[in-house]
């Protein structure tokens, strides 16, 4: 299996064989982050840019970090701090940024489509690290590579999905991913924030999480957008946890040996409690570091090869 | 289907070759106590699994076998199709340890520089040997082997292959037609 593609834009344009590459890949590059000297020479003298129109920690820190382990050079540009702010286009943005010729250009915008856009105008390659409500693929391929890495397997397990699915881009790309696989995927929440599209793809949804919890293997819990108004389709903050928060009683409803997964930034006492997310059951800090070990690989893959 | 020029080792001369290689492994380092092996994906590990075995049939010491990827550390990775990416695990500290690295073929001597600087990024060895089984000559890189099996000075339209059981079925090192 080679890997062929220019941009990494959507888990829907992946195949699963690619998405095995991306994860077997990624194991080679875990171990570097655990040596001492914490570097390989491999994409060195390449420029990888992050571009950055929504906040972020994990997922800017983790690109960059994956990209200098790799010896490439790396430059942030945030919105709030680029030319953004005195009304320069995207486009614009993006084709100057072109001139200085980098490599990679990891972007987040809050519009879907925007990586999609750039990569049709810009040569190199195009990342997307997060775009509106549409997909965030680096988080699901970490997700993915967290599950295969405790489990031992993709296949047979039972993954439920709780929280504001119909804003979440980590919902749609972890859908995506999970669905090249024979999984059973359960959204849940409250009505107003389960998009109808779901049972097309295949997807059970649940409004009660102590149904939705049984017998899960794994447990994906997400924020509510509110950057995306996901506050307005819920009467209060304290109903959504009244009904919504995962507790240690829910826990005990899955399997004896589930994981609870968690993308960042948790809302502690909205949608997970303190227990739950401090708790032997939590993987959501080994997420973040496999996160590194899955940018590294996407990188290698995509400045790697014949220029 | 590969058209084979020539025959340089057979089963028996292959095993004999890797004895001579282990002897003087021994010999050049008066004992085997201090040393580490290190064997480069893929032949280099399967050899140097063979040498340890050697090693521990004449002295009785069991040492450590590190095995190395130098996809990370290629210096042609922007002239390639994206090549897949091994695990590299090296269970011991090299830290003031003599290792012996080992690979089949020695040609440009690029594979060897990649090796090193691999090696060098798990820490600062005291001596780092190279042991290869056949050196095939046509050198861009001013490194040379503490240990060949044997040399074979081979034209560019050739190919040296050695196939190991463990992973072609079975032992021999041939030359044939390059692609």
């Amino acid at each position: 299996m080679n890997w062929t593609k220019k941009d990494l834009l959507s888990i829907r344009e992946l195949s699963k064989e690619e998405i095995l590459l991306i994860l077997d890949t990624a194991e080679s590059f875990k171990d570097i982050s655990r040596r001492d000297v914490k570097k390989v020479p491999t994409l060195r003298g390449k420029t990888v840019i992050t571009l950055f129109y929504e906040p972020s920690t994990r997922t800017r820190t983790s690109f960059e970090i994956a990209a200098k382990r790799l010896s490439a050079d790396t430059i942030n540009i945030s919105s709030s701090t680029s030319s953004y702010v005195k009304g320069e286009t995207l486009k614009d943005t993006a084709k100057n940024l072109e001139s200085m010729r980098p490599d990679v250009i990891v972007i987040r915008h809050s519009m879907p489509g925007a990586p999609h856009m750039l990569a049709k105008i810009l040569d190199f390659s195009v990342v997307n690290g997060g775009d509106g409500a549409h997909e965030h693929p680096t988080q699901a391929l970490l997700d993915l590579f967290t599950i295969r890495e405790k489990k031992g397997k993709i296949d047979g397990l039972k993954v439920v999905i709780i929280g504001d699915i119909a804003h979440s881009r980590v919902a749609r790309s972890n859908i995506f991913t999970l669905r090249n696989f024979n999984t059973e995927i359960v959204c849940a929440g409250p009505p107003t924030m389960i998009p109808p599209y779901l049972e097309d793809l295949g997807v059970k949804t649940e409004f009660d999480i102590n149904r939705a919890i049984k017998n899960a293997d794994v447990i994906m819990m997400l924020r509510i957008q509110k950057e995306r108004g996901g506050v307005s389709f819920i009467p209060s903050i304290k109903e959504y946890s009244n009904l919504y928060c995962l507790k240690p009683e829910h826990v005990k409803k899955a399997k004896k040996d589930v994981i609870i997964m968690h993308p960042g930034p948790m809302n502690r006492g909205v949608e997970i409690s303190d227990e739950v997310a401090d708790g032997p059951y939590s993987v959501i800090l080994d997420q973040v570091e496999n996160g590194v070990a899955v940018r590294m690989a996407i990188l290698y893959l995509l400045v790697g090869g014949e220029a | 289907m590969e058209k084979k020029i020539l025959q340089l080792l057979d089963r028996k001369a292959l095993g004999r070759t890797i004895a001579r290689i282990t002897h003087e492994i021994i010999e050049r380092n008066k004992g085997c106590e201090d040393l580490c092996l290190i064997g480069v994906r893929t032949r280099g590990v399967n050899l140097g699994n063979r040498i340890k075995a050697k090693i521990k049939e004449i002295e009785g010491i069991d040492l450590p076998l590190g095995i190395l990827d130098i996809t990370m550390y290629r210096d042609d990775l922007f002239k390639l199709k994206v090549p897949g990416v091994k695990k590299t695990d090296i269970p011991f500290d090299v830290n003031n340890r003599t290792i012996i690295l080992i690979d089949d073929v020695m040609h440009t001597g690029r594979t060897a520089r990649a090796a090193i600087d691999g090696i060098m990024d798990f820490g600062r060895p005291k001596k780092i040997q190279l042991a290869v089984l056949v050196d095939r000559g046509e050198r861009e890189l001013p490194i040379h082997p503490d240990y060949a099996g044997i040399r074979y000075t081979a034209n560019p339209e050739e190919e040296v292959l050695v196939k190991l059981k463990e992973v072609d079925g079975k032992d021999e090192v041939v030359v044939v037609k390059a692609k």
